[in-house]
């Protein structure tokens, strides 16, 4: 019962620490919450369906087809949140911290409705990618699925660590996050790195979002809604800007959902409930978050 | 009417710039920079030094007049196309990136260049600062002041610029530490890289500078050779505390 609910709790944090790095590097570099996120990771979902419907089974099936959907769904993603940020954000900037966040709100708007009227009002089904077996282990029924995900997730933010620490455009967006108008007099396009934060941060998602099609099976115009909010208090929980926090939060709030939901009596109806009572408690004891610097006036 | 033959590096006409939402910093200032000089701008806090660096730097854009370098007019121009035509500006406060490694600091500093190894110009910094070599793996936050100050000069330093600027370099250092970086910044002179110092310790500036400006409330109330400013009566009353 207790690897179930690790091995349960894992899959979910893995997911939710995908949106979580999404909303963490771009607050990190532009102090911006980006609202609209979570319905880039629902956008990343359908473009994973379509790519199912439309290529021919050959090619999306099997470890092959993961590759395919995952990229494309990936790359559409991305691409969506670079153009936000340059419709939507780019033009509001050092106006007021409040009104690209209002901004923000009324894309996410935008883009459900737009998925809603085009697309489908309805669930559509997600279809499996990958044959899918389950293992006993130790009492614990564990799905190739949930391998699957777990590790998708963990190669993705391997990537990401390399790609932020190791190269010359990563280190660029360390630079820009820590003091942008340096950035700037070092000859570094800081625009260009905040549009590349915008493409990392939503590839993240969008592959976050597909998995999130394969995990449960299904897929629909307001799915982002909630796993972008608990992932948003996954990064404040893990402390906002934060890149190892947020991936911390992620599997954190991923454990405790499932604690609830397997161990609360009623729990599985209050599980959601539980993200947000840590959000307002995080708020109240520890706003900066677990890892967190504090967070002061930058001089 | 100077008639100077060679063209200027870098020439400031009449600009005006406001600085914050309507502060009226420069008032129609020009100045001008020839290659191999260290000029000082010097003048008391709010006078429009930093005002000045940002309008040449492009961080600000100024409201009338125009900045040619190389000739070329620049004003107007996003500040990282300015740094990457040459012109280096380690502004007021040192600003290095503080969760980035004394190393990636400097890395930073050359990221325009295009050389596959800068294995040379990391030695030819810490040549000059052997401090940032032993800790060349440290986070530049948890730098002292001085550290981070030949960090930021070392991080432009990396660019090879052809003309640095440095904004009140000496601010905040002991006085043991202000006579190494103007040492420093007298090396890097003599190495070949033009210098614009602004500075509010005069007497240091105008010690190492071959010129200087005096600026005031926005406007420029004096020029001249170093030695005759630090002459002048009016700049030694005001500015190097000297009676008479």
């Amino acid at each position: 019962m207790l690897l179930q609910q690790l091995v349960n709790g894992l899959t979910l944090g893995a997911i939710y620490s995908l949106i979580a790095l999404g909303y963490t590097l771009v607050y990190g570099i532009l102090m911006l919450i980006n609202f609209a996120h979570s319905e880039v990771l629902m956008v990343g979902a359908f473009v994973g369906l379509g790519v199912q419907l439309f290529f021919p089974p050959s090619l999306t099936s099997g470890p092959l087809g993961l590759a395919l959907v995952f990229t494309l769904a990936m790359a559409a993603a991305g691409a969506l949140n670079v153009v936000v940020e340059r419709l939507a954000y780019r033009p509001l900037r050092n106006i007021s911290r409040l009104a690209p966040l209002i901004s923000a709100i009324g894309v996410s708007i935008i883009l459900q409705n737009a998925v809603f009227l085009w697309v489908s009002n309805q669930s559509q089904t997600f279809p499996d990618i990958m044959k899918m077996r389950s293992f006993q282990f130790a009492g614990a029924d564990i799905s190739s699925l949930q391998i699957v995900i777990l590790f998708t997730a963990l190669g993705l933010m391997a990537a990401l660590h390399f790609f932020i620490q190791k190269t010359r455009v990563g280190k660029a967006m360390r630079a820009c996050a820590d003091d942008m108008e340096a950035a700037e007099l070092m000859g570094i396009d800081t625009k260009r790195i905040v549009a590349v934060t915008f493409l990392v941060g939503g590839a993240l998602g969008g592959a976050a979002g597909a998995l999130n099609g394969m995990y449960y099976g299904s897929i629909k115009y307001n799915l982002g809604f909630l796993p972008g909010m608990k992932a948003f208090t996954a990064a404040v929980l893990g402390g906002i800007g934060n890149i190892q926090g947020a991936v911390l939060g992620g599997f954190i709030l991923g454990l405790l959902e499932v604690a609830v939901a397997g161990y609360l009596p009623n729990g599985a109806e209050w599980k959601d409930v539980i993200a947000f009572v840590v959000l307002i408690c995080v708020l109240l004891a520890r706003p900066s978050g677990i890892l967190g610097e504090k967070i002061g006036e930058k001089v | 009417m100077t008639t100077n033959p060679v063209k200027p590096l870098l020439e400031v006409k009449n600009v005006h710039a406001v600085y914050g939402r309507k502060i009226r910093a420069l008032k129609g200032v020009s100045v001008e920079l020839h290659a191999g000089e260290i000029v000082a701008l010097i003048g008391n806090n709010g006078a429009g030094k930093t005002t000045m660096l940002k309008t040449i730097s492009g961080i600000l854009t100024p409201e009338s007049g125009e900045v040619l370098y190389q000739g070329r007019r620049i004003s107007g121009m996003e500040p990282h196309r300015i740094a990457r035509l040459g012109i280096a500006h380690v502004p007021e406060g040192r600003h290095v990136f503080p969760r980035l490694t004394v190393m990636e600091n400097l890395e930073m500093g050359a990221y325009c260049r295009k050389e596959a190894s800068l294995l040379d110009e990391y030695r030819r910094i810490f040549d000059l600062f052997p401090l940032l070599g032993r800790r060349r793996a440290q986070l530049a936050g948890t730098l002292s002041g001085g550290e981070q100050q030949m960090l930021a000069m070392g991080r432009a330093l990396m660019a090879s610029p052809k003309l640095l600027m440095l904004d009140e370099p000496s601010m905040g250092l002991s006085p043991a530490l202000v006579d190494k970086i103007f040492d420093i910044i007298r090396k890097i002179n003599q190495l070949g890289t033009p210098i614009f110092l602004v500075e509010q310790n005069a007497r240091k500036a105008l010690q190492v500078a071959s010129r200087g400006y005096v600026l005031e409330t926005g406007n420029l109330a004096l020029s001249g050779s170093a030695s005759n400013l630090l002459h002048n009566k009016a700049v030694r009353h005001a500015y190097l505390g000297i009676a008479g």
